[in-house]
């Protein structure tokens, strides 16, 4: 059973009913799920845990969603691999990378799409909707057509092939805008308040949010039941960021870990860097942007959780980095090299950041870090396909592959 | 009678303009401020305007047209990676 039994204004405490809505109608702060943690704590512990599936629903009683609603395709519990050989390149100690390619439709969205569609079922919602770069266009169509529910995915139309293949097959309603990146954000702003569907980053938001606190309940298991010292994680909306740091709070809340220091670092791209800039600028008000960067994933212009995100760095004594389309692409190119991880772009900024951010002595040597990997490199392969070496290419004949070989090293 | 909650963020100059009050002497409406941050080069304003919708849409452009971005209020960027 889900012990979510409220949903609070984030900006003045006033509570609602669990129900599909999204802002205060007092003050329009955002909504986030209230949980009873005294009765968790009573049904929750190491042994339940371990006792659970090998997916984010091992961690149900701290999940919005009732289990009998949920559709499972088998998201997360994403392997934390001990990084060693990036950790030399980069100069510090110990870092751990969360590889969460590895997911169904190969990105962290699984985790978050699995909380929007249970609550949707639970809610009688017959369709799902998003407007999406990619990453969660795939995850909400893969899960509707696992639940049989339809779906309505809309996307820039220029979008790489990969990410609209990835969509496609699983047989949404796939609708591509002629049109600015706000045009996009208008029409289905629109969209959302004409139509009975579950968009799933407005009127479920704040049960499709839940979903990456599981990042953090499976850090911390990996870890033994810890929080690590550092951990740098994308930004786009600033959702994840913050949701990562709810999560070690409440496994401590319920004592699953003790007392978590963990700082917080921001990982943006330069042509997008909402948060990080205001970071930079001392300032607590971020200025929208038009993005304009590779990182396709992050670029969110107008982040709905900007503020909690910098509020989030304020309170753990962490911080943010951009990194420019150079430097995303190097990093990818590093994460693979070193640890045989190939990350789509969101993966190269975190990387570069992370480097950055040690470079700078924000990082120190001796920090235990998780570095968060949010979607595989297949997604855009457009980014990286200029990039990489050309292959040896030679006739079927053994002399020819010597002398190549001996040209190509 | 309509109503709109939009967020207004004002960058450089028009920080210290009274441009709130200015919108309620062109226009047929009646603003209400319900959260705001304001600092020294940047802020953000959340504002319910309560008018004709013509009328607000009117006022929406007229203060677009100085320099301040104009969001709904509650959503942020609806699109996501």
């Amino acid at each position: 059973m889900s012990f979510a039994y409220a949903l609070a204004c984030r900006e003045c405490g006033r509570e609602y009913g669990l129900e599909p809505i999204f802002s205060c109608d007092f003050c329009f702060g955002p909504l986030e799920v209230s949980y009873d943690y005294d009765l968790i704590k009573d049904t929750m512990n190491v042994a339940s845990i371990e006792a659970g599936p090998p997916t984010i629903w091992r961690y149900s009683p701290l999940l919005p969603v009732d289990p009998q609603y949920k559709v499972d395709i088998g998201t997360g519990y994403t392997p934390l691999i001990r990084a060693d050989r990036l950790a030399r390149a980069i100069g510090i100690d110990t870092l751990w990378i969360k590889n969460d390619t590895v997911n169904p439709t190969w990105s962290f969205k699984d985790r978050v799409v699995s909380m929007a569609i249970g609550k949707a079922r639970e809610f009688g919602f017959e369709a799902m909707a998003c407007a999406s770069t990619g990453n969660l266009a795939n995850s909400i169509a893969a899960h509707s057509a696992a639940a049989g529910m339809d779906c309505f995915v809309f996307i820039p139309d220029d979008l790489e092939t990969g990410k609209v293949v990835g969509s496609g097959v699983y047989h949404p309603t796939l609708v591509t805008i002629d049109g600015s990146y706000d045009d996009v954000n208008r029409v289905c702003t629109e969209l959302s308040y004409q139509r009975p569907w579950a968009f799933v980053n407005i009127n479920v938001r704040p049960y499709y949010a839940e979903g990456s606190k599981t990042l953090a309940f499976e850090t911390a298991e990996q870890l033994e039941w810890r929080a690590p010292d550092r951990v740098v994680a994308p930004m786009a909306s600033g959702s994840l960021f913050t949701k990562i740091w709810k999560g070690f709070q409440e496994l401590e809340k319920i004592g699953l870990i003790q007392n978590p220091t963990t700082k917080m670092s921001g990982a943006q791209a330069q042509g997008c860097s909402p948060i990080a800039t205001a970071y930079e600028a001392g300032s607590m008000n971020f200025v929208p942007q038009k993005p304009d960067t590779i990182a396709r994933s992050l670029a969110i212009g107008n982040p709905a959780d900007g503020y909690y995100a910098l509020k989030t760095m304020e309170q753990t004594g962490g911080g943010a980095a951009m990194a420019s389309d150079v430097e995303i692409l190097e990093a990818i190119q590093l994460l693979a090299e070193t640890e045989g991880i190939f990350a789509e772009t969101a993966g190269g900024v975190t990387v570069a950041c992370l480097k950055k951010l040690v470079e700078q002595g924000a990082i120190s040597k001796n920090e235990e870090t998780v570095a968060y990997i949010t979607g595989a490199g297949l997604k855009t392969i457009e980014a990286v396909s200029s990039e990489i070496r050309q292959p040896i290419h030679i006739q079927p004949k053994v002399e020819e592959f010597d002398a190549a070989l001996e040209a190509y090293n | 009678m309509a109503s709109k909650q939009v967020r207004l963020t004002f960058d450089g100059d028009e920080v210290t303009r009274p441009l709130i009050y200015e919108m309620g002497h062109e226009f047929d409406i009646v603003t209400n401020i319900r959260m705001a941050d304001v600092d020294k080069d940047t802020g953000w304003v959340v504002l319910e305007i309560v008018g004709q919708e013509e009328e607000i849409e009117k006022c929406l452009i007229w203060v677009q047209s100085h320099g301040v971005r104009v969001d709904d209020a509650t959503l942020g960027d609806v699109i996501e990676g």
